[in-house]
């Protein structure tokens, strides 16, 4: 296969404890740590391990939004990816349009295989994968644990709430990753430096072609409702005696 | 006035539970028609079952062998078929919701809510976004149809005395061979399924194998209740992927929930903030799940775990 696409999302990093804008307009982002979303990059890791046997020859990572996703961009050809588009917008875009998005780029690019995280861990929606497989007419095989080329054909083993489903999908498709496929790796240094020099395009939403329609409309955000902290007891019978107290054993 | 197709989640022979809990959730829309459609190769006793729900209208049944596992790419067509005069189109938000609804939505060229967890109108809901650390308040324009899939942790399923009537349908799409279905492996137990019990005992990194989980199990079996585990158990192998809890895992809300040898990570708390009581043992009093639980426990947990089961005689 010649091109596999990777999504990577720049998203607040997954350490950081989010707080809700005092306005309800969104959450706290001024001098938060943002990061790739976590799996995002074990799609790319699995990307460049079908590279690196032999089964794919060029890597893209791609990425829609701020001109800051660069910075997520630039980790990405550091890991090793061949090249990087940036699809600039300031705008927020419904997960339709990313998907519109990212189909106008598989066509410029005749990708084979876009590979994605499971969710993003802002909006948690899991919808791009399955949005972007439905308009390209292809199939999907998401939350992926395990992925095994051969030829045109691939075997994908999906973590669903029953145990692990294997499927089998025909190329050109979607896969979107889960936790448990893979280990990605580190950056070192040198790469960071090399990762410099490598292609990055920045294109515009109008260049694509892609016409973004008004979608879902976020009215406002809001801290959710605290747990109170309880109480602490202090041995296993204290433990049996509260339960029993609250009619639970 | 709003009406609403549900997507019955089966396995070929009975109704999931997300599917009376997705009735919920369509049900608290004001005035609203539920109708629930069965896809399988044969929906006689699904359907049967699905009938039984309060609050549905109809339900409907689309039966071929195509439709023997729920394949994403191959049931989207049909649902876009059938989805001609309904107001929403809704979902379970459990991996055959998440993997399916996306898709038809996007077939249907409108966008999809992911995990409502509250109505407030028609049109307009709430669902959780960062790991359940800010809560959206989102509109859906009132000209499309409304895709969704519904946080089935957030609704308690409707009861089952109804008689709906069943109707057959039938369903002109095209469909796609570029999916098949392989196989699929599952530990299945007779413990109670993880997203629907009452009671749950959850083990995490601290229980340092697989074998040293059978204290877990053994917890859990004297009272009743599923087991649950924290991605970092999962991840090391001491127990089935199924089983993690949290964020990426599944979202859960029993009455009651042990938390045992597990931190309290933001990712793994938005799997059980909806919990009724959270009970958590830990060795290290500064654990951030104290600060969630409402019965805490400072100990070593291979000391007070069998001293537990044992106390539970
Ligand atoms: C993108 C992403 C998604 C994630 N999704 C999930 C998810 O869905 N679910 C999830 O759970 N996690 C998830 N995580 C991982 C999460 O951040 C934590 O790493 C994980 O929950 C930690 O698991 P743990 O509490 O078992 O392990 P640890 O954090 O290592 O905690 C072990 C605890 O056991 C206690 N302990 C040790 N020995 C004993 C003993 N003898 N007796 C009593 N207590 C003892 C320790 O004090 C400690 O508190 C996700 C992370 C990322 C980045
Ligand atoms: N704006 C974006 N830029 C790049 N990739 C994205 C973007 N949004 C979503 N993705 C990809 O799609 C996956 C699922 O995202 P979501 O459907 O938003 O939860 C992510 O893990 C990314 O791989």
């Amino acid at each position: 296969m010649q091109k596999i696409l990777v999504g990577l999302k720049r998203v607040v990093d997954y350490n950081v404890r989010v707080r809700v804008k005092s306005d309800g307009s969104g959450v706290e982002t001024d001098g938060v740590k943002m990061s790739i979303n976590p799996f995002d990059e074990i799609a790319l890791e699995e990307a460049l391990r079908i590279k690196e046997r032999g089964e794919a020859e060029e890597v893209i990572v791609v990425s829609v939004g701020a001109s800051e996703a660069q910075q997520q961009l630039r980790t990405g050809l550091a890991m090793g990816a061949d090249r990087a588009i940036l699809v600039d917008s300031q705008e927020s875009l419904t997960p339709l349009d990313v998907a519109r998005i990212f189909k106008a780029i598989v066509d410029r690019e005749s990708a084979e295989l876009v590979i994605l995280g499971k969710q993003a861990i802002d909006g948690d929606n899991s919808q791009l994968g399955q949005m972007l497989a439905a308009i390209w007419g292809r199939p999907q095989a998401t939350f992926a644990s395990k992925v095994e080329l051969a030829g045109n054909k691939a075997s994908v083993t999906r973590e669903v709430d029953a145990g692990l489903e294997t499927i089998e999908i025909d190329l050109p498709g979607v896969i979107s990753v889960d936790l448990r496929l893979n280990e990605p790796r580190y950056v070192k240094l040198p790469d960071i430096m090399k990762a410099k020099k490598k292609p990055l395009d920045q294109l515009s939403i109008e260049e694509l072609g892609v016409e973004v329609a008004a979608g879902i409309k976020e009215v406002t955000y809001e801290p959710p409702s605290e747990r109170e902290r309880g109480v602490m007891v202090d041995d296993v019978a204290g433990l049996v005696a509260a339960l029993k107290d609250k009619g639970l054993v | 006035m709003s009406k609403i197709l549900v997507i019955a989640e089966h396995d070929g022979s009975s109704l999931n539970p997300s599917t009376a809990k997705t009735v919920a959730c369509a049900a608290s829309i004001e005035a609203a028609e539920i109708h629930v459609v069965v896809l399988a190769a044969a929906a006689a006793a699904v359907a049967g079952e699905a009938a039984q729900l309060d609050s549905v209208a109809k339900v409907l049944t689309v039966e071929g062998p195509e439709n023997e596992h729920a394949l994403a790419a191959v049931l989207a067509p049909q649902i876009v078929a059938l989805s001609a005069g309904y107001s929403h189109v809704f979902g379970p938000s459990t991996t055959f919701g998440k993997d399916l609804m996306p898709r038809v939505a996007a077939l249907l060229g409108v966008n999809q809510i992911s995990d409502i967890m509250l109505v407030l109108t028609s049109h307009s809901f709430k669902r959780p976004v960062y790991a359940g650390n800010a809560i959206l308040t989102v509109e859906a324009p009132a000209d499309k149809v409304v895709v969704a899939t519904v946080r089935i942790a957030s609704y308690a399923a409707v009861a089952d005395g109804n008689n709906a009537a069943i109707e057959s349908a039938t369903v002109d799409a095209e469909l796609p061979d570029h999916t098949r279905f392989v196989g699929v492996q599952s530990g299945a137990t007779d413990r109670p399924d993880l997203q629907t019990a009452a009671k749950v005992v959850s083990g995490g990194r601290a229980l340092g194998s697989a074998e040293s989980f059978d204290i877990i199990y053994a917890l859990a079996d004297k009272l009743g209740a599923g087991v649950g585990a924290s991605r970092a158990a999962v991840d090391a192998g001491y127990v089935p992927n199924e089983m993690q809890v949290g964020q990426t895992g599944k979202i859960i809300a029993p009455d009651l929930y042990l938390a045992i040898g597990i931190s309290g990570a933001i990712q793994h708390l938005t799997g059980i903030k909806d919990a009724g009581t959270i009970v958590a043992i830990n060795k290290d009093e500064e654990a951030p799940i104290f600060e969630v639980a409402d019965i805490g426990l400072v100990a070593d947990l291979f000391k007070a775990i069998p001293e537990l089961t044992e106390a539970l005689d």
